[in-house]
């Protein structure tokens, strides 16, 4: 496929938007269970919560690029049956809708207590909104995921991996900008949020290599033979139909050398994976270490949004090998 | 129910690309807007197409086949592209089986393209939406035209009449009778999208001539030893005189 950067931005920073929501509301909750310090409202959830919203408006803008017609996007609010890219359209901005509620909350001090759990915890409305937010978060990631996971012969991508990475990477991208964030509005959060960004980052490692390691082992289910229907072993291909390109032969190849790809691959394990965690772990005391992690991971996952693409091989590509 | 399909016969296609010109003079012309063209004449043209001729060459030299192979959207029973459709602009016609595309619904987000196996669909680069075969719709029902003229326009451009049109659930159509009786295929079955289209293969059409074919073994004259004359080696009559 040919890496839309539309959607590698998109994808990317509604990640990072839903994944420091994730952090911030985790660090909630630690504090409700009295595991970490109580964080003041405005400066850090109130303000965590405008950056992650930064983050999805600036993927929401980046989407209306990958639209010939955007002004029609409202449409594509309709078939949520049976589109996962519908679905997508619905829980983003439904997902934006309560992080900036949960902003909100936070910046007006809503803490009246609404119910009260055992041990006297006290549940406000942003413990609720908070809880709202992680549910369309995930399902946020699932949609996401699932818009390329459900594409039965995009072998590389039909994978329950695809989901899971999507949600691992936005996790591991969120938690690491939390630990930014917290550097500068509340220094004694870092070492937590550094610590669930190096494990979601090692998981991401995980599930990445997982699907890497089945990417290369996939037999393509279509041939030539099945193509055109004739069964033959030796079957080329002399003409695509017309001389000069055409969409078929410009929006499903990368139209790169062999030797990029092989080099992209390493380049973003190591900059979305390797050096990130090394500089989280040894970065706890200095911002700006965690700022160039946060920057190298960005970009490693920008590579590995555009090798994700790359990859995938589909199988129309049998029918338009030979531009003549 | 009716389900209207392209039944195309890779014996006869001789690859002419009528069908191609013929398919885009028609529907470029109609209401829908044109299927633009970018730098049609330049060094690098470009354009929408509904109907493609392409060319295989199957074997190693010197035993090959060159198979020309139109395609065109198959108007699938299952069609993949259709529920990934956000807007519903792609849409499967109950009434005969077409799968169209509403042009003035469609975003242009491509992920229809990305969800057709066979490469069915272009993204026209002028007016931003996804285009395909419509069947000729716009044709096969119009009152204007002359009931002969109700077919699609690649169907009837067809030199070599390798493209029949008909309903695939009528069993006694001509299209049905021809899938049955000639071995017809439909492309890429593994991904269970059923396509309407169906592809007839090619296969050599040889004669086999027995020799009692040309020389009956038990013609009674010849049992008698009388007739014919002269003998069958001798020179006959027809070699020697015009009659």
């Amino acid at each position: 496929m040919k890496p839309p950067f539309s959607v590698i931005f998109l994808t990317t920073f509604i990640g990072i938007g839903q994944g420091l929501f994730l952090a911030l509301y985790t660090g909630q909750l630690y504090s409700l269970f009295d595991l970490l310090p109580i964080q003041d409202s405005r400066t850090f959830y109130a303000l965590g919560s405008a950056l992650a919203m930064a983050f999805l408006v600036a993927g929401l803008i980046a989407s209306f690029f990958h639209l010939g017609h955007p002004e029609r996007a409202w449409r594509s609010a309709a078939m949520w049956r049976t589109s996962w890219l519908s679905r997508e359209v619905i829980v983003l901005p439904a997902f934006m809708g309560i992080v900036f509620l949960y902003g909100v909350a936070h910046w007006f001090n809503w803490h009246t207590p609404i119910v009260e759990l055992a041990g006297g915890r006290q549940v406000d409305i942003t413990l609720i909104l908070g809880a709202i937010g992680t549910i369309l978060s995930f399902t946020l990631f699932i949609c996401t995921g699932m818009i390329y996971g459900c594409l039965r012969f995009m072998q590389e991508w039909h994978t329950p991996l695809t989901p899971i990475n999507f949600t691992l990477f936005g996790g591991a991208s969120g938690f690491l900008l939390a630990s930014v964030f917290s550097t500068i509005v509340a220094p004694h959060l870092v070492g937590f949020f550094a610590g669930w960004a190096i494990i979601i980052t090692m998981l991401a490692l995980i599930g990445r290599s997982a699907s890497l390691w089945r990417n290369a082992r996939i037999k393509p289910k279509s041939s030539l033979s099945t193509a055109i229907g004739i069964k033959h072993p030796h079957i080329v291909q002399i003409s695509q139909g017309s001389m000069g390109g055409s969409f078929n032969t410009r929006a499903f190849s990368h139209g790169k050398s062999v030797n990029l790809i092989r080099a992209i691959k390493p380049a973003f394990i190591i900059m979305t994976f390797v050096l990130p965690i090394i500089l989280l772990a040894v970065g706890l005391s200095s911002p700006q270490l965690l700022i160039t992690a946060f920057i190298i991971q960005y970009t490693g996952l920008l590579a590995e949004r555009w090798f994700f693409f790359a990859e995938a091989n589909h199988p129309q590509n049998l029918y338009y090998q030979k531009v003549a | 129910m009716t389900q209207l399909a392209l039944v195309i016969d890779l014996n006869v296609c001789v690859g002419c690309h009528a069908c191609v010109t013929s398919c885009k003079e028609w529907n470029t012309s109609g209401p829908a807007g044109p299927m633009s063209d970018s730098d049609p004449y330049g060094a690098n043209p470009s354009g929408t197409f509904f109907n493609r001729v392409q060319t295989f060459e199957v074997g190693t030299f010197p035993n090959t086949a060159t198979v020309h192979f139109p395609k065109s959207c198959l108007h699938c029973e299952e069609p993949p592209c259709v529920p990934v459709c956000p807007t519903g602009a792609s849409y499967k016609r109950k009434e005969d089986g077409i799968v169209l595309v509403d042009y003035d619904k469609c975003i242009g987000c491509q992920y229809c393209s990305w969800a057709c196996p066979y490469g069915a669909r272009e993204f026209d680069e002028k007016q931003k939406v996804m285009k395909k075969c419509t069947l000729c719709v716009d044709r096969i029902y119009s009152t204007s035209l002359p009931e002969a003229d109700r077919r699609p326009s690649c169907v009837m451009a067809c030199p070599t009449s390798a493209r029949l049109f008909g309903d695939v659930h009528d069993p006694e159509s001509i299209v049905s009778r021809t899938i049955r009786e000639n071995a017809g295929f439909a492309l890429m079955p593994e991904w269970g999208t059923q396509p309407a289209n169906h592809y007839l293969p090619r296969r050599k059409t040889t004669m086999m001539i027995h020799e009692d074919e040309l020389m009956r073994a038990d013609n009674p004259l010849k049992i008698d030893g009388k007739l014919p004359k002269p003998s069958k080696q001798q020179p006959t009559l027809d070699d020697s005189t015009s009659w």
